[in-house]
């Protein structure tokens, strides 16, 4: 019984009690930003259950805390070298942090629909845009129709605009990965954040392999997440992968990201039912699906 | 038979404004989003040719009604939904092109989507009250009979179209089942104005 309490006792100042040191309901969500134990967290949501939707170490906010949030920079395997970044979901500002640090001379542009989640990331997530940094505040299908008439281009763009507690439907069509395709650069590359677990995972697979030319997936034992890739070109081999892997390493390694382990863990054949039928703008019922039972099996053949 | 009749086709009026107003969310965000001012532009739009709706179906009540004249509003209707189906996706690209505010661009693109067959569809109810009264004693109770009816048929629509319909069907396929239910209840109409005995 002592040894256990004296292990409790131990535990406290590691864990620490949580602190909420922010509460908001804006247009679109509740937010509420979070310190525990030394990590301080955005969350969507005011349940107890709320998903947590980014966090910061405070001793050392360099560490991606989340291993989705590391998986995202796969991306980079196919594109080394981005000089146009478009992050979509903006979140506390993470991604755009680390890739000014790795490339300062891209070009950023955030795109965020909230405009009280660029409040709290700047507030409390030490977000600040740099001068290659441009912040918008807008719907991201609104933002890329419009940089689709403007003809403007990225070559890596980021998409992570899903929650758990909701999708925006328009954001998970074939129209929109066409359109995201149209301000793709020819070498380009699309990475997405997803979770799906329900019957959505067949509808969102079935729609990223109609969307774009080459898509893979990525997967790792320690995360829900998957991570699509998308992109014109065909997928390179493996050796060229690793030998991208090994340049980029060294510059990763900081950020906490195993790149090194993700030429072998993508994925460009997986299983998904076929009859799945695909999300469009007609039909694109994403959260009544994702609110639905499991029926296929979700293993990497 | 008759206010059968009469009741079925409010109900179904009530039905169909719900639901195009439903997938009015879902036809317009690809253009301009689904923020909350998406909705804001859509239900001002079906409360405006709603309430013109009211005005011009109460007018039209004091000339001859019949059955047939009411038909008419839902073959009018069937048909005013017709270029939301086929013009829908051109229209919105030619908005987009020249408002920049999603607020504005989703504002004019729901006035020339949904306005005429929303009016339309609001002329039902006040025409439906007209066909009904007899006397002018009853004609409270029969208002709000009526207005209870098809507002519960507006209920329906709303919780078919957003819970099943959407989950079920495209967006357009859904619109032309509507488009042929206005269609029968355009026949409907016309068929009992030569059967049914008018109500004395």
């Amino acid at each position: 019984m002592k040894p256990k309490l004296l292990l409790l006792l131990l535990l406290i100042p590691v864990f620490g009690s949580a602190q909420v040191i922010h509460e908001e309901r804006s247009l679109y969500r509740n937010i509420l930003v979070r310190d525990q134990g030394g990590v301080r967290c955005l969350l969507f949501s005011e349940r107890r259950s709320s998903s947590r939707q980014t966090c910061m170490d405070l001793q050392n906010p360099d560490r991606l805390v989340f291993s989705y949030v590391r998986m995202m920079f796969a991306g980079l395997l196919l594109k080394p070298e981005p000089s146009r970044i478009l992050v979509i979901g903006l979140g506390g500002g993470t991604m755009p942090r680390v890739f000014e640090a790795l490339f300062p001379d891209a070009e950023q542009d955030l795109v965020e629909i909230d405009p009280a989640v660029v409040k709290v990331a700047t507030r409390y997530f030490d977000f600040t845009p740099s001068a290659n940094m441009r912040v918008h505040e807008r719907d991201a299908r609104v933002f890329v129709k419009r940089a689709l008439l403007a003809g403007e281009t990225w070559d890596l763009i980021l998409l992570d605009a899903f929650t758990a507690e909701y999708i925006p439907e328009h954001l998970m069509t074939v129209e929109f990965f066409e359109e995201l395709r149209g301000v793709l650069a020819d070498d380009g590359v699309v990475v997405a954040n997803t979770f799906a677990t329900s019957r959505l995972y067949h509808h969102e697979s079935a729609t990223y392999r109609a969307g774009f030319p080459t898509v893979a997936t990525l997967r790792l034992q320690d995360s829900h997440n998957r991570i699509f890739i998308g992109m014109e070109r065909s997928w390179p081999d493996a050796e060229t992968l690793k030998q991208r892997a090994a340049a980029l390493a060294p510059r990763l390694a900081p950020y906490g990201v195993a790149i090194e382990r993700y030429p072998g863990a993508l994925r460009t054949e997986w299983d998904y039912d076929r009859d799945a039928r695909i999300l469009t703008d007609r039909y694109a019922p994403a959260n009544l699906l994702q609110g639905r039972s499991v029926i296929g099996p979700l293993q990497n053949e | 038979m008759r206010r059968a009749v009469i009741f079925v086709l409010a109900f179904t009026g009530g039905f169909t404004i719900m639901s195009v107003e439903l997938l009015g969310g879902r036809i317009l965000a690809p253009w301009f989003g689904s923020s909350v001012h998406v909705w804001g532009s859509i239900i001002t739009v079906f409360m405006l040719a709603l309430s013109f709706g009211y005005l011009l179906g109460g007018r039209l009540s004091l000339m001859e009604p019949n059955l047939t004249r009411f038909g008419m509003l839902f073959f009018a209707g069937a048909i005013l939904v017709g270029p939301l189906l086929l013009f829908g996706d051109g229209m919105m690209t030619w908005v987009f092109a020249r408002i920049e505010d999603p607020r504005y661009g989703s504002l004019v693109a729901s006035v020339f989507l949904f306005g005429l067959p929303t009016v339309l569809l609001g002329m039902i109810s006040p025409y439906s009250v007209r066909l009904l009264i007899r006397d002018t004693h009853h004609s409270g109770q029969v208002a709000g009979l009526l207005y209870f009816v098809s507002t519960l048929g507006s209920a329906i629509g709303t919780l078919g179209t957003s819970f099943y319909f959407v989950l079920w069907f495209a967006v357009d396929t859904i619109l032309i089942a509507l488009i042929v239910l206005l269609l029968l209840c355009g026949t409907l109409a016309l068929v009992a104005d030569r059967r049914l005995e008018p109500a004395p």
